[in-house]
């Protein structure tokens, strides 16, 4: 797990978010906040320590933390998420 | 069932002098049971002790006693979903503590038997004694409309028997049986002849057959009766107590409750031929036709052929299914008839299904007994004269 | 991170409805995404895998998952797991149960799972009070809190479920809270590897039913709560002793080993099956 920022991108389903507003609270670096929809929203992604709090806190799955060298080739990596290979 | 295709090879024949208990854990054996989970009750603790010492014996048969009656019918419910064939025995207040479990096994369509030995009610009764006062329990007493199959048995090669077609039943229709003895029928000692392996009709669940991706669990068909996968088969679905919908998966919406409603009861119903066991004794010209079931049924036996020793034209329906009730087979005979005599030993649980049947028609007398002692063959003979 | 939420998402059926039925804050979901990631990092498939969930909120997060998933009756999703495991030992049976589930009408049969060490993973939710019918206090409701059937105050003392489990002879039990959640991920695979019964216990907040009447303004201070006051073992005995009292271990308890009753039963069929031949 990398510490250093700008490495991630934080994304958010708002269908599926409900906005209980954990990974507003916990976010170590203030990158997220409640939007006027109720929902949760990316304000400052730069901010992203990559300490992914807010995706494993999300009740309902509805963050994902992309790192970006993946990003570069984000398609691959989906299929790869699928494959579901165990880390063992 | 006895087959008629190949002559039994009488040398592989063992004759045994058994309970009726021990015919009960023959029989499950013969059909196939590997799975036994219970709870000591009397009078039916001997299923249980003989099934403890057989099980284990056998490659994959399991015997475990669980903490009470809900857990044992639980286990069985588990056992069944994972592909055995799987069976409980209890009595009276041991089956009061089933009726969640029951309810829980006909709305997920679990094959499964219970025996349940009955004995004096209500509450602890009379422990030690017969009676045949849990007949509308097994029928209605799980909460919410729902389908049952209830079977009962007379004497030991019955309970054989019975057994035998309970599990078939429950493994065709996907749905739990009850097998309702009596405390003396389950205590007596007789000789039977235990047939060969193979001369019984042995029905296993049908699995489903295309490849998993498109299997519906509970999908629509004409017989009503999905296919069934173990777990773990890879056919992974949603097993559950609540009204759900073809895919497993729980529904409130009016229609599909309604279907599935529709399907459980159709399931059961329009196969009421394969279901429905009665057997006669002198019915074909009787004016007078006893209706009995259990250990009250050899009383009846005895006394219809004395009475037809004495000139009298009475007849004798043993009823081996007792719920559905075998209506179609009953209205047949009872055209006839001038008197239906239903003996029983509670204060009148059939009876109220052969005056339904009846409907007016013939005369009902019933013939009650609740002190624990068996209706006797000159009680009935003397009604018969009587009327 | 990246592959958290989508390696869940896998897992997940997807002709379901998302989001899950559950409230805004519930930690339900977090345990499941927990135990999806322990099953992930163990390598079982799909299909040796069965959920067996009791009835209440947490009954509901079985249907979302693409395993073989049995929603039972209340309190007695551990008789199924009981009967299943016996029936095929080769299946992983994880059973997910609420505090009310579990211990009020299931009481009897967790403390004889417990006791028989029936391989099956026990996973208790504990939100302290029964969500799904409207906040009534359940066994583990602390004394003194308020429910809508105890609304001057909880009189009866809580169950602790750890000291129960224990006391029933679990060889395994380990608690955890949904916001310690890389413990409640390291827990749940220790007791997925295990044989036998193994019990662990996770603590989630019920907002809407339990903290709104007990003085937590939002679902966020629940978490906060157990922030401050959910303390690893360790840590906790570091602590001077007059402050222990309020605090909530975690950690793992019991770690023992012992046979199965469905590894006993096998070896008791090979002994039967030696005398036999």
């Amino acid at each position: 797990m990398t510490k250093k920022k700008e490495l991630t991108e934080v994304f958010i389903y708002p269908d599926w978010c409900k906005g209980c507003g954990i990974c507003v609270a916990f976010c170590p670096s203030q990158v997220l906040e409640l939007g006027p929809d109720g929902k949760a929203r990316v304000i400052k992604g730069k901010e992203c320590v990559n300490c992914g709090f807010c995706e494993y806190h999300c009740p309902d799955f509805a963050i994902v933390v992309k790192t970006k060298p993946l990003l570069k080739n984000y398609a691959n990596h989906a299929q790869q998420g699928q494959k579901a290979q165990p880390q063992k | 069932m006895p087959s008629k295709v190949k002559k039994p090879n009488r040398r592989n024949e063992r004759a045994i002098f058994a309970l009726g208990n021990e015919a009960v854990v023959e029989g499950a054996l013969l059909a196939g049971c590997s799975f036994f989970g219970g709870y000591p009750i009397t009078p039916s603790t001997e299923i249980a002790e003989i099934m403890a010492d057989r099980l284990p014996r056998l490659d994959d048969g399991v015997f475990i006693q669980m903490e009470d009656e809900i857990a044992s019918l639980g286990a069985v419910i588990g056992a069944s979903l994972a592909g055995r064939k799987a069976m409980t025995a209890t009595s009276g207040p041991g089956f009061s503590l089933m009726q969640e479990h029951i309810g829980y096994a006909c709305m997920a369509e679990v094959p499964l038997v219970i025996v349940n030995v009955m004995r004096g009610g209500p509450s602890t009764g009379l422990p030690t004694s017969p009676a045949q006062g849990d007949v509308q329990q097994a029928r209605w007493g799980t909460h919410g409309d729902h389908p049952i199959i209830v079977l009962s048995a007379s004497d030991v090669h019955e309970c054989l028997e019975m057994t035998v077609r309970a599990f078939n039943l429950a493994e065709k229709y996907r749905s739990p049986v009850i097998l309702l003895l009596d405390e003396i029928t389950a205590h007596t000692r007789e000789k039977i002849t235990l047939p060969e392996p193979g001369s019984f009709e042995i029905f296993t669940r049908i699995k489903p057959s295309m490849p998993p991706e498109w299997f519906v669990p509970y999908e629509e068909s004409m017989r009503g009766v999905p296919p069934m996968p173990p777990l773990g088969a890879g056919y992974r679905f949603h097993v559950t107590g609540l009204t759900h919908d073809v895919h497993g998966y729980p529904t409130s919406r009016p229609e599909e409750v309604q279907n599935l409603m529709q399907r459980l009861f159709r399931k059961i119903d329009q196969f009421f031929y394969d279901i429905q066991f009665v057997e006669e004794t002198a019915c074909d010209d009787a004016e007078i036709l006893v209706i009995a079931y259990g250990c009250v049924a050899r009383s009846a036996h005895l006394a219809v052929v004395q009475a037809r020793e004495k000139g009298l034209k009475a007849g004798l329906i043993k009823l081996k299914t007792l719920f559905p009730f075998p209506r179609p087979a009953m209205e047949k005979l009872m055209q006839h008839c001038r008197v239906l005599v239903v003996p029983e030993m509670n204060m009148g649980q059939i009876s109220r299904e052969v005056k339904r049947v009846n409907n007016g028609r013939a005369q009902v007398r019933t013939l009650n007994r609740v002190d624990g002692q068996i209706i006797t063959p000159g009680q009935i003979l003397k009604l018969l004269q009587k009327v | 991170m990246a592959e958290v939420t989508q390696l869940i998402h896998h897992y997940l059926r997807h002709n379901k409805k998302f989001p899950h039925v559950l409230c805004p804050g519930c930690g339900h979901g977090i345990v499941l995404g927990s135990l999806v990631r322990s099953i992930h990092q163990l390598g079982l498939t799909k299909d040796e895998v069965v959920l067996v969930a009791g009835i209440g909120c947490s009954g509901r997060i079985a249907v979302y998952t693409d395993f073989n998933t049995v929603h039972t009756t209340h309190g007695r999703a551990l008789t199924f797991a009981t009967g299943i495991k016996m029936a095929n030992p080769g299946l992983k049976v994880i059973v997910i149960m609420g505090d009310g589930d579990a211990l009020s009408i299931g009481g009897n049969h967790f403390i004889h799972a417990a006791r028989r060490n029936i391989g099956v993973t026990a996973l208790i939710l504990n939100n302290n009070i029964y969500g799904m019918t409207g906040g009534q206090s359940s066994s583990t409701t602390p004394q003194d809190s308020v429910s809508m059937t105890t609304p001057f105050g909880q009189m009866e003392k809580s169950f602790d479920i750890v000291e129960l489990a224990k006391a029933a002879g679990a060889h395994y039990v380990a608690r955890s809270t949904v916001l310690h959640v890389k413990l409640l991920d390291r827990i749940i695979v220790t007791a997925l590897e295990r044989p036998g019964f193994n019990l662990v216990e996770a603590l989630t907040p019920c907002h809407t039913q339990f903290g709104r009447k007990n003085k937590f303004k939002t679902v966020v201070d629940m978490y906060k709560w157990y922030k401050k006051n959910a303390l690893p073992l360790d840590a906790l005995a570091k602590l001077p002793e007059a402050q222990r009292n309020a605090r909530v271990p975690i950690g793992i308890f019991v770690q023992e080993e012992a046979h199965s009753l469905e590894d006993r039963y096998v070896m008791l069929r090979s002994r039967l099956q030696e005398g036999a031949s």
